[in-house]
């Protein structure tokens, strides 16, 4: 599958956004990479469809399904780890490939603790964890290492590495060193 | 918040003093005319009355009946205020359509609404259309706050992962809607019984509460007036209790 930006524009209150923005993703991680406020998360959340480009286009995912981690959390904050992957999944939800990511992320010993009570990183990771276990085409991921500690961003490359040898991954970020962990293609906007 | 629960709070000694106040008052009638005892039972007097009346069958089929037509006329308002409420938040023209009415309803008198209900309906429906009309704004505008409130970035998030929409309803819109409920129907479940009381006074429906309290005013029982008012709080409080804890145990499963 790839996933192909034709010439995105995007201006809010007249001031640019994005500006004439192409590239093509395929199978691998793409990382999407520029200081913050220059229009990194808008672009995601056109391609994710909560957004309308003001022209331009993109193509490749029309029927296909996202996953994403979002540059906020969005968990529901009185379930659990696992009640909050039943949320997304449903009855598609494996326990036994939820409760064996959940422990690669660092979260195997969460319990039945309502997220409400997790810290950032442990957040995150669950917004990962969702991302990488909801059936999809393709994955937009807006600075998923947010929060994490050195160990647990390496488990969290570890596990989108994973997932990109399947599927087109978007990864929005600002720090050089996520992409190179990943071994990403860099984007520049 | 901790100082307004202390002052709001009523205190044991405080209820004592005010039943001695009353205990005094009619005392001191009592004394200083003739049947002067009727102008104000004196809570003890009440209360025997009350007993007497727990031991005839007419008085649980009057709590029945005002009971059934009250409660009915709540509940078949919770459903249209909600199913409005939804509709409301959805379509922007049925807001607007309904914010007069609603507004209407809220500043009318109620006995303006019972008087023009009298010239409609039957007198033993009438309770039962005004407890309705009393509920339907709070819990309308209540639910509709609720849905306003609801976490955009949430139901985004369904949104991308293509979650049905009877998941999103359990996991994002009753957490989110129900507190707001919660709090319309303990407002409205006392608005209701006080505005069907007086439904039933006006219209006279036959074995109804309302009917029982016209006929103490009227022969001048003082102590059944009194022991049928308190069968009125002491009504709408359980009624309130045990709507609210169900409302609580959905909450919790909601949450949970």
């Amino acid at each position: 599958m790839k996933i192909q930006v034709h010439n995105l524009c995007k201006q809010y209150d007249g001031v640019p956004v994005l500006e004439n923005v192409s590239f093509t993703a395929g199978t691998g991680v793409t990382c999407v990479m520029a200081p913050s406020g220059t229009g990194k998360t808008t672009l995601l959340r056109i391609l994710l469809g909560l957004e309308t480009a003001d022209s331009g286009a993109v193509t490749g995912m029309e029927h296909g399904r996202w996953g994403a981690v979002f540059q906020e959390d969005r968990l529901l904050e009185q379930l659990d780890a696992m009640g909050n992957l039943r949320f997304v999944l449903g009855p598609e939800l494996d326990p036994e490939s939820a409760a064996a990511l959940l422990a690669k992320l660092g979260l195997g010993d969460v319990g039945g603790k309502p997220v409400r009570d997790f810290s950032g990183g442990m957040k995150r990771r669950l917004a990962l964890a969702r991302a990488l276990l909801a059936p999809s085409d393709a994955l937009a991921l807006d600075e998923p290492f947010t929060g994490l500690d050195g160990e647990n961003r390496e488990r969290a490359i570890a596990c989108i590495r994973r997932a990109a040898r399947e599927k087109p991954v978007l990864l929005v970020t600002h720090e050089e060193a996520d992409a190179t962990g990943l071994a990403a293609r860099i984007i520049r906007l | 918040m901790k100082k307004s629960t202390v002052q709001n709070s009523i205190r044991p000694w405080a209820v004592l003093f005010w039943l001695l106040v009353w205990q005094g008052a009619s005392m001191a009638l009592a004394a200083a005319y003739p049947h002067g005892y009727l102008l104000l039972a004196s809570p003890l007097s009440a209360l025997v009355r009350l007993g007497e009346l727990a031991c005839t069958a007419a008085f649980w089929r009057a709590v029945g009946n005002s009971a059934l037509h009250i409660f009915g006329g709540f509940l078949l308002s919770c459903v249209l205020a909600v199913l409005f409420a939804a509709m409301s938040a959805r379509f922007r023209a049925a807001r607007e359509m309904l914010s007069p009415l609603v507004a209407a309803v809220k500043a009318v008198p109620v006995v303006s609404f019972i008087i023009l209900a009298l010239v409609w309906l039957d007198g033993r429906d009438l309770s039962l259309f005004i407890s309705a009309l009393m509920v339907f704004p709070p819990v309308y505008l209540n639910v509709l706050a609720g849905i306003d409130s609801a976490d955009r970035q949430l139901l985004e998030m369904a949104a991308v992962f293509r979650v049905p929409f009877r998941r999103q309803l359990r996991g994002i819109w009753l957490p989110q809607v129900l507190p707001y409920f919660r709090a319309a129907c303990s407002l409205a479940l006392g608005l209701c019984w006080k505005a069907g009381a007086a439904a039933e006074v006006i219209g006279l429906p036959g074995g109804t509460i309302g009917e029982r309290l016209y006929t103490a005013k009227v022969y001048f029982q003082t102590p059944d007036l009194f022991a049928w008012t308190a069968v009125i709080v002491a009504v709408s409080v359980v009624f309130e209790k045990l709507f609210l804890a169900l409302i609580d145990a959905l909450v919790r499963k909601a949450g949970g």
